[in-house]
């Protein structure tokens, strides 16, 4: 814990001083170089924010591997009876074949969907606070995305196993490709219009295509959960598809929807294989 | 030698022409079981929010041809769309460049997280290459650099541009530009300063 916390100040610092690198050498040189230079340092900056050992989501691994244990609501019992979908209490691998079908739930669940479950049924916990703080900020803890970082570390050095055998699986699989194909809002924008192309970008920002299988899936689902450094928190496949859907122009999608879970089913299909190693540190 | 090439473009000519869903790892799905997915996952949503939820008819038609009409579709699609651009009354389609500037730049308005009077901007640079001084471009739509030049700076031209930005199917059915005047997002007065963006010979566009 303590050679963590130090490792974050210097992570901090070391981001203030790239920050300023990045953005003299970006009007420093001519038009080409200048381009290929801002790409280095984008590179340079990726390389150095992904070192494990300074990568602050750890805080919430063990925030969440507290949690996971913590007595609470109306039964007054943890989360550790809790069946992820490989058997009760077991969290090795649990991440890795998420979202599945669950037969007492009767459909299938992502691992928040889960959580929120067990919170009800096994602790008779009432879920409002959680909801409530599902994503963190300043002054505010989530014990969703410590939990999830947790439980996800469980699956690290692991291979992404889709589950899509079950016929509930498979209705979810084609309901979150159509979900990511589908146009609306005032943009007109699907997840297509940025994700099913190969190369692509947003000014700078690289674009992985989920159209096909492939490396781009497996990299980006292998992932998350992830430490933004630009959010200063740690955030699961939720808030990415929350994020995704604010910047194309569509309402707020209800946290823990089956919707989500839908869409998260398609692009786990499309990571088939890819290795696990979360919690990630991303911009 | 020549058959060779021949066949190789016929091949690429092919592979662009390929639906994007043609990997699809699911099977059919009735969309009314997709839609009742869509209302549940934005259940919480109410008013004037509501309304993005839902599709109008251009938006279904390119969902379930994959952005790729063809035939009397296509035409419906082009008509429907071109009879719903406004142009702006006195019939002058440039503005000014300098504003346009800005518009391009600037990607805020319109999310859930931003005020309703939050300054709406045209984000063009997120996804065009315009000026070669911005070196931050995206690249989901082709390079603009040089656009007016490119057009000889001719006035129907420009006013062809002013339509394809107030709505873009009204040229190309399902393009994957957004309807900026048509879904209002963008004002007459943006629009037109970003066609002077592109058309002015002043405008870094053409320089």
């Amino acid at each position: 814990m303590r050679i963590r916390t130090s490792a974050i100040a210097a992570l901090t610092a070391a981001c203030a001083v790239l920050g300023v690198g990045l953005l003299a050498g970006g009007h420093a040189q001519g038009q080409q170089p200048e381009q290929d230079l801002s790409e280095k340092e984008i590179e340079r900056y990726r390389a150095m924010i992904s070192d494990p050992m300074s990568n602050p989501g750890f805080l919430n691994v063990d925030r969440g591997e507290q949690l996971w244990s913590l007595k609470r609501g109306a039964k007054n019992v943890s989360l550790e009876t809790c069946d992820l979908g490989v058997g009760p209490g077991k969290l090795e691998g649990a991440y890795a074949k998420l979202p599945r079908y669950f037969a007492d739930a009767g459909k299938v669940m992502d691992l928040e969907q889960r959580l929120l479950f067990c919170m009800t049924t096994l602790q008779e916990l009432d879920t409002k606070d959680v909801i409530a703080r599902r994503f963190s900020g300043p002054g505010r803890v989530s014990d969703m995305e410590d939990l999830v970082g947790f439980i996800a570390n469980k699956s690290s050095g692991m291979k992404i196993e889709p589950q899509v055998s079950h016929p509930k699986e498979q209705e979810m699989l084609s309901v979150g490709e159509a979900m990511f194909y589908r146009r609306s809002a005032v943009m007109d924008f699907s997840c297509a219009t940025c994700h099913a192309a190969e190369g692509k970008r947003i000014r700078l920002q690289g674009l992985p295509d989920f159209s096909k299988p492939g490396k781009a899936a497996q990299e980006t689902m292998g992932s998350w959960p992830t430490y933004r450094v630009s959010q200063s928190q740690m955030r699961t496949m939720q808030h990415r598809l929350w994020d995704c859907y604010r910047q194309m122009r569509m309402p707020a999608p209800d946290y823990a929807s089956d919707g989500l879970t839908a869409l998260t089913v398609f692009m786990m299909k499309q990571a088939q294989g890819g290795e696990i190693t979360v919690p990630s540190i991303k911009r | 030698m020549n058959r060779i090439t021949t066949c190789t473009f016929a091949a690429s000519a092919f592979v662009f022409i390929a639906p994007a869903v043609a990997q699809s790892p699911a099977p059919k799905v009735d969309p009314a079981v997709v839609e009742a997915f869509v209302a549940a996952t934005w259940k919480s949503t109410t008013g004037d929010w509501r309304a993005r939820v839902d599709q109008d008819e251009t938006q279904k038609a390119c969902t379930a041809s994959n952005n790729e009409p063809t035939g009397a579709l296509f035409d419906q699609i082009r008509d429907r769309e071109s009879a719903a651009v406004v142009f702006p009354a006195d019939g002058k389609v440039l503005g000014d460049w300098k504003k346009g500037a800005q518009v391009a730049q600037r990607g805020t308005g319109g999310q859930f997280s931003d005020q309703a009077n939050t300054y709406r901007g045209g984000n063009c640079y997120a996804c065009h290459q315009m000026s070669k001084a911005e070196v931050s471009f995206g690249t989901l739509g082709p390079s603009l650099n040089g656009y007016g030049k490119l057009h000889r700076f001719d006035a129907a031209e420009a006013r062809k541009t002013y339509a394809k930005i107030y709505n873009s199917m009204s040229v190309l059915p399902c393009s994957q530009m957004p309807r900026f005047g048509h879904a209002k997002f963008l004002s007459e007065e943006q629009i037109k300063d970003v066609v002077a963006y592109l058309y002015d010979p002043e405008s870094p566009v053409n320089k």
